[in-house]
């Protein structure tokens, strides 16, 4: 029929032209989220939806606190940590996430 | 389509642990879950039972999905390379409809 219908779809499996296609390149790869509360997470990524809900293996949480000394005025991070073998994680927490993380650079 | 939801519907029957936006952890069996991903456990337990009074009289409770930070999964219920291809299935899906 006539040429001028509707294109098949451009978009190639390996693009990186929506968001979110960053985000599945990065699947099965290690991983950084920053999420609110002060906190973030590094894991391997196994799954991911629209909404960045998340399901991540061998995480680590760290937790970071910022308490200023009252006489010297100096921030003092105080961090705790966290592990998990596997973990869901809600997008609605999800500040940011950024790929796998480079040895060297 | 929906991953998550289809995710969890197989994990019925198994243990796990929900922590939810108020730092409050709550460990049960999972009966049933629904597309916003609320939740309903059974034999729940709570690590401090001191602290939470409230939590020793019930036995079981439904979570509002949007209350939950994170759920600690039970790793040997979990096979990561479905979830990967699942995973791509729907990004793909969600990009055709675009």
């Amino acid at each position: 029929m006539a040429t001028s219908e509707e294109q098949p779809p451009t978009t190639q499996p390996f693009t990186l032209e929506d968001p979110l296609d960053l985000i599945r390149l990065s699947l099965d790869e290690r991983i950084y989220v920053k999420l609110r509360n002060n906190r973030e997470l590094r894991g391997r990524l196994h799954a991911y939806d629209q909404h960045l809900n998340m399901i991540l293996g061998d995480v680590e949480e760290v937790r970071t606190q910022i308490e200023v000394d009252e006489e010297t005025m100096e921030e003092i991070f105080k961090t705790q940590k966290r592990n998990f073998p596997m973990l869901y994680v809600r997008g609605d927490g999800i500040i940011l996430m950024s790929p796998p993380e480079k040895p060297t650079y | 389509m929906p991953l998550f939801h289809t995710f969890f519907k197989t994990l019925v029957g198994k243990e796990m642990t929900i922590e939810l936006k108020n730092n409050l952890l709550i460990h049960g069996t999972l009966i049933s879950v629904d597309q916003f991903l609320n939740i309903k456990l059974d034999k729940i337990s709570v690590p401090d039972p001191d602290k939470y009074p409230q939590f020793l009289s019930i036995k079981n409770c439904f979570v509002r999905g949007s209350v939950i930070r994170y759920i600690h999964l039970p790793p040997s219920e979990v096979d990561p390379t479905s979830l990967q291809e699942a995973t791509r299935k729907e990004a793909m899906q969600s990009k055709m409809q675009q």
